[in-house]
């Protein structure tokens, strides 16, 4: 079977099926990490090109490890600082770098929607990695991956997103690859965070955490943007952390095998408390192993090479 | 210069007049009409049979670009662009560069339509200095120049106390004041309509309150000031209802809307498709049916297009980045037809809603057909059926979320001052 699309923007598009060969084709190139030489030939003489208008360390990091494993030339591109503070536009970064042969780009921006402007004028297959509050699929992917790895399921699950739903496009992500597998979503959050007509896309809203976790089996966490303090969203740290934060207490309320889950960097003692964090509920780690071990998947698979 | 229009079917809402008639244009006004034949030796005939003869329309709100932004339009594209939709006048909006809000640009503008516009250019003069809604403009003078209505369009008068006193100033004039009716802070990086659909691409909404609460506040002062107010571009149901409640009270409001609010809904911005991005955005199906209702029963006195004319280039960008508005001059017939085709609204109404309210609601004598009056007139095929292809298109600029749209109805011949300025 082969993925039989040019390009990954987002979970919304992809079919139930194509998500199962995404998270197959992952369980595979888990085991490539557990040899002595880490490295297969699959994309070698490709040539992948990390742009990134947003720094992040980490998603980077794991598209730069997935494609060097895969044998592909990998060049990183930061643009915050360069060529788009010129006066640069979006479009004409891409044409430069479609003049470079570029066959996979991993595009992370700010503006939500940004990888279908690429898309539509490059001939290189455009990976999302977090465009805006729009989505992030491999985030995504990655989550579905650690929850079935650990649960052996994720049919019929239930599963809390907490946090800032509206500016999170992990939570979207989320929130359409999960609804596709079969698991049942709730948000939870203060009314702030939570955006307009959510419940339309099929979740249920909550505006406690206890009730909203509420035997649930998994609970996923959002990274709190400190820097929306003052903006109406939340008073403040202490409040947010006390009504949101995830901690031993209310923890009980979840399901006893319940699965904790956040796709960092984690602020410690706001989002969750370090006990949780670094307890045996978290698969934290989790995530960050399996998140290179899916986008070798992404990138195997959208290169055209088939399972 | 002497012309005869046989076969038309003439229709002119303010002198209840709607048969098959012959018009005789002479010079540039109309001489004659007829049910009679009239004797067609040595003049010019044109014949418009199977076609609707119409006041020419008249559009409140475009914006021309002229001065300053002329590579997304300019005097004389934008008034080809009116004459090919059917317009015989327009009414330019301020925020050019610079802002029209001194006459030196008002004589610019003025002068520029007289030497290179093809339909009448009514310029609207900024209420208050640069549209910075901090003091007001030299209204006084704008009026003397030829302004025919006060706003800061694009920015509302976000200061209340500098609205009233703008109202009540202007009302020494007799000027109509147009709103843009925004929170801004409600609005706030917003960049469509906030429901659904912007939940679900991830895009900053807009809440319909944006507008309503603007609406309800002018709405207050119109009472205070007893002053005439006419607001621009309603896209929400609540400002439907408000502006429908306002009237019964017998407060002096009018309203107009545009044809993209009572066409389309937020979903055409699926794909981040930048052409559907405007502002106000593009509401919910419930706003689009009510903005119907409310040009059915008289609660929206006219269409308007809000023609906002912007380069590929930028369009061409992220949705965020890439600025609001779309043109509409040359697709608003067929649009505002298809209202008629649904049995929203009488053919007289449609003609109403383009001619004689935005007539009165700018008190400029046109928008009928007597004997005597200007020769200004629209005709049209209202069954022709097109497909609208952008790159025909009179403006300078690309950006209307109807390109590849099938319509019915075609503009065939605009008349200006009795000159045929547009034959399609
Ligand atoms: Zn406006």
């Amino acid at each position: 079977m082969i993925l039989k699309r040019k390009d990954l923007i987002a979970l919304k598009e992809l079919q139930k099926e194509e998500i199962e060969l995404l998270l197959d084709t992952a369980v595979s190139f888990k085991e490539v990490a557990t040899r002595d030489i880490k490295k297969v030939p699959a994309l070698r003489g490709k040539t992948l090109i990390n742009l990134f208008f947003e720094p992040s360390t980490r998603t980077r990091t794991s598209f730069e490890l997935a494609g060097k494993r895969l044998s592909a030339d990998v060049i990183n591109i930061s643009h915050s600082s360069s060529s788009a503070v010129k006066g640069e536009s979006l479009l004409d970064t891409a044409k430069n770098l479609e003049a470079m042969n570029a066959d996979l780009i991993v595009l992370r921006h700010p503006c939500s929607g940004s990888p279908y402007l690429l898309s539509r004028h490059l001939k290189s297959s455009i990976i999302n990695a977090g465009d805006g509050a729009h989505e992030h699929p491999t985030q995504g992917l990655l989550d579905l991956y650690t929850i079935r790895e650990k649960l052996g399921r994720i049919a019929g699950l239930k599963v809390a997103i907490v946090g800032d739903i509206t500016h999170s496009r992990v939570a979207r992500s989320n929130i359409a690859g999960l609804s596709k597998m079969g698991a049942s979503v709730r948000v939870v959050g203060p009314p702030t965070m939570i955006p307009a007509e959510i419940e339309k896309s099929g979740v249920t809203v909550f505006h406690e955490l206890r009730e909203g976790i509420r035997d649930v089996d998994v609970i996923l966490m959002l990274r709190l943007q400190l820097e929306r303090q003052g903006k109406g969203l939340f008073p403040s740290i202490r409040e947010y952390s006390e009504l949101f934060g995830l901690n031993k207490e209310n923890l009980k309320w979840a399901n006893k095998s319940v699965l904790v889950m956040h796709p960092g960097p984690v602020n410690r003692g706001v989002e969750i408390s370090p006990e949780i964090a670094d307890g045996l509920s978290s698969v934290i780690l989790d995530q960050v192993t399996n998140g290179v071990a899916v986008r070798m998947a992404v990138l195997f698979l959208l290169s055209g090479a088939s399972t | 210069m002497k012309m005869i229009l046989k076969g038309g079917r003439l229709i002119d809402p303010k002198n209840n007049i709607d048969q098959i008639a012959q018009l005789v244009i002479e010079s540039d006004k109309i001489t004659k009409i007829s049910t009679e034949s009239i004797s067609s030796n040595g003049i010019e005939v044109l014949d418009v049979s199977g076609m609707i003869i119409s006041p020419g329309f008249i559009d409140l709100h475009v914006h021309l670009r002229d001065p300053g932004q002329e590579y997304k339009e300019d005097i004389r594209s934008g008034t080809e662009a009116a004459a090919a939709g059917g317009f015989t006048s327009v009414c330019c909006m301020p925020n050019t560069k610079p802002v029209n809000d001194n006459e030196a640009v008002t004589h610019y503008i003025l002068e520029k339509a007289r030497k290179e516009g093809l339909v009448n250019v009514l310029p609207a003069g900024a209420i208050t200095k640069g549209s910075r809604g901090e003091e007001l403009a030299e209204i006084g003078k704008l009026k003397e120049a030829g302004c025919v209505a006060l706003t800061d369009d694009g920015w509302p008068v976000m200061n209340s106390e500098m609205m009233r006193r703008s109202l009540e100033y202007a009302k020494t004039f007799d000027l109509v004041v147009m709103p843009h009716c925004e929170d801004r802070h409600l609005s706030e990086g917003g960049v469509m309509n906030e429901g659904r659909t912007s939940t679900e691409m991830g895009l900053r909404g807009i809440p319909c309150q944006a507008e309503e609460v603007m609406i309800s506040r002018d709405i207050l002062l119109a009472q205070l000031t007893e002053s005439r107010i006419h607001f621009a571009h309603i896209s929400s149901e609540g400002g439907v209802r408000l502006i429908r409640d306002a009237k019964k009270r017998g407060i002096s409001v009018t309203a107009e809307t545009c044809p993209h609010y009572f066409t389309l809904t937020d979903e055409a911005t699926l794909g981040y498709n930048t052409n559907a991005k405007m502002n106000p955005p593009l509401r919910s199906i419930k706003d689009r049916e009510a903005v119907k209702q409310g040009l059915k029963d008289g609660t929206l006195d006219a269409i308007s297009t809000d023609h906002a004319p912007h380069s590929p280039d930028e369009k061409e960008q992220e949705f965020d980045k890439a600025p609001f508005g779309i043109i509409g001059l040359e697709t608003v017939l067929p649009l505002a037809l298809a209202l008629v085709q649904e049995g929203m609204i009488t053919l007289s109404q449609m003609i109403t809603l383009l001619t004689v309210n935005p007539a009165k609601i700018l008190k400029i004598k046109k928008g009928s057909l007597e004997a005597g009056s200007i020769a200004d007139l629209t005709i049209f095929d209202p069954n022709e059926e097109w497909v609208v292809d952008a790159t025909r298109f009179k403006s300078k600029s690309r950006n209307s979320p109807f390109n590849g749209w099938k319509m019915k109805g075609r503009v065939k011949f605009t008349i200006v001052s009795g000159k045929v300025v547009y034959r399609g």
